[in-house]
């Protein structure tokens, strides 16, 4: 089975949810065009990044009555979608989240888990965190979705991996940082680095999509990769620059590679979760 | 000694570098810059990277020189001038800051360094309305961090490109940006007074002084760890110092805070919203 992946590292502009949603139709137009059956956009690809005290102005949540998500559940009836957004719950907490939306509907939102808050960073102070990393089915077998410093932490891909996860999409709107003398900016090296760890440990499809353009000094660096369960680089979008990265991922690929490499099949899950249970009771 | 390597990737920062100019420029409606060129190398390398960012026509450059200014100055802003190919205005300002000046006949060099450096603002924001283009500033790192720079005068622009850029780093650009070599290579000064240099007026180097910032900004060490590793102690304290006395002109003016939500504090938004 194939499954063609498109991912969409766009500019947003900030704060405005109808622009970017324009936009999102638009790449989707794209995509679909070039046969894509899985559109991956970045994170909070509708509404920019450094939202702060605009967070509760650009909320919306993914029904099918919302105006903005109308657009979008229409759309994924030619071809799955993911795309992010700032998420309302019932009580009004807002979280950074993706949403999958297939055949008109919505499959699964996550909500970002590890909200970063050092440095440039102060996601904390806005958002709510998200309580659950789960793994969900599709059309092309089961997925799951993280956004950002979720990856940056080994436990929720490898959480994923465990709940049956074949294919991981991650999310991003990394702001570029650590110029050097080399090819790549320091943040750009670590996330493909553990893109292809991740793929490779968890002998798995892993693909990224990462969001270009400025927000005041900050600049977003773009760069989606696919890697295959070898940790094989399929697709390299651009640097910098708005771009659809596309990549063919032969699903059975799974199955050559974990015949050969039984990690999944060997992985002691009970040990771990003794030996974590050990970890955490103590003291 | 600990290991220091300040050299960039050149081709990557003149990608980001002029990408942020067009950005911030265009997101606004607006497609021009005006630069105050000083005949020095900081100046030079915001023009450069404006004219790649914005085309040569899009971008003004203004000389502002004072009666004492060297000539040089001039001459090396007219050499930067004529191979950008941009528009360019020379408005003196000896007529503007002298009746000042012979208010106070004790006035010292400082203060008319000051007033010199707060009416090019003037100058150049007044510029920037005729040519309709954001001011571009031309303040690097190592200024910014040692607070060399005259509050509301050079340091005030729309947007900074070279800011994260050590003086060291500006140097290493320029070059791949072709800025001609007497702008790269003479002594850096604010030409506000006869031979002034950064550097006797600083009392180190921009090398020496561009580790020492490094290692302790970017890299996160201690003065401690930096001293026993071989700096010297007097001049670590020196530039800790100036980073931390200079903290204001890094920052608006704080305001006093009375009511829920006050400008600075809780009124929290880019400059980029809703762009």
């Amino acid at each position: 089975m194939k499954l063609n992946l498109a991912l969409a590292q766009i500019a947003t502009k900030l704060g405005d949810v109808e622009a970017n949603l324009a936009k999102h139709l638009d790449y989707i137009g794209q995509a679909k065009a070039q046969n894509a059956d899985l559109l991956v956009f970045p994170e909070l690809s509708l509404t920019g990044y450094v939202l702060q005290d605009l967070v509760a102005s650009v909320a919306h949540h993914p029904t099918e009555d919302d105006r903005i998500f109308k657009h979008l559940f229409k759309a994924s009836r030619d071809l799955d979608l993911v795309v992010g957004f700032v998420d309302e719950d019932t009580r009004h907490r807002f979280y950074i989240a993706s949403a999958y939306l297939s055949g008109g509907k919505l499959i699964h939102v996550h909500h970002k888990v590890y909200l970063p808050t050092y440095g440039l960073f102060d996601e904390g102070r806005f958002f709510a965190w998200g309580d659950e990393v789960r793994a969900f089915d599709t059309r092309f077998g089961r997925m799951g979705m993280l956004i950002c410093e979720d990856f940056w932490h080994a436990s929720p891909p490898y959480l994923l991996w465990l709940d049956g996860a074949d294919i991981m999409l991650f999310s991003s709107a990394s702001p570029g940082r650590g110029l050097n003398d080399t090819e790549k900016l320091e943040s750009a090296r670590w996330v493909e680095r553990v893109n292809k760890a991740y793929a490779s440990m968890f002998t798995s499809f892993v693909a990224h999509s990462n969001r270009v353009g400025y927000e005041d000094g900050l600049h977003f660096w773009g760069g989606a990769t696919v890697f295959d369960p070898n940790g094989k680089e399929l697709a390299h979008g651009p640097y910098n620059e708005e771009a659809l990265a596309f990549a063919e991922l032969d699903l059975n690929q799974l199955r050559r590679t974990r015949s050969r490499l039984p990690l999944l099949r060997d992985e002691r899950t009970s040990l771990v979760q003794n030996e974590l249970n050990r970890i955490l009771s103590r003291g | 000694m600990v290991e220091i390597n300040l050299s960039i990737n050149t081709d990557l920062a003149r990608n980001i570098l002029t990408g942020f100019i067009r950005s911030e420029i265009m997101r606004i409606g607006m497609s021009r810059a005006v630069i105050g060129l000083s005949g020095g190398i900081d100046s030079a390398l915001s023009c450069a990277l404006a004219v790649e960012a914005l085309g040569a026509e899009n971008v003004l450059a203004v000389r502002m020189p004072y009666k004492a200014s060297s000539q040089d100055s001039l001459d090396h802003a007219q050499l930067l001038i004529d191979q950008l190919g941009v528009p360019s205005k020379t408005i003196e300002i000896t007529d503007m800051v002298e009746p000042l000046f012979e208010l106070d006949p004790e006035i010292s060099k400082l203060r008319k360094g000051n007033i010199m450096a707060r009416e090019r603002m003037i100058v150049i924001y007044d510029q920037s309305e005729v040519f309709k283009g954001l001011v571009v500033g031309t303040s690097n790192k190592t200024e910014i961090l040692l607070g060399y720079s005259t509050l509301f005068g050079d340091s005030a622009n729309a947007i900074n490109p070279i800011g994260d850029l050590y003086k060291t780093q500006v140097r290493q650009l320029s070059r791949a940006m072709n800025i001609p070599a007497p702008i790269v290579d003479k002594p850096p000064s604010a030409d506000l007074w006869e031979d002034q240099t950064d550097e006797k007026e600083l009392g180190f180097t921009y090398e020496d002084v561009d580790k020492l910032l490094y290692l302790l900004i970017d890299e996160r060490y201690s003065p401690q760890e930096l001293i026993e590793a071989g700096f010297d102690e007097k001049f670590v304290e020196a530039v800790t110092t100036r980073i931390r006395r200079n903290q204001f002109k890094r920052m608006l003016p704080p305001i006093a805070k009375l009511s829920n939500r006050t400008v600075g504090y809780d009124f929290l938004y880019l400059r980029d919203w809703g762009t």
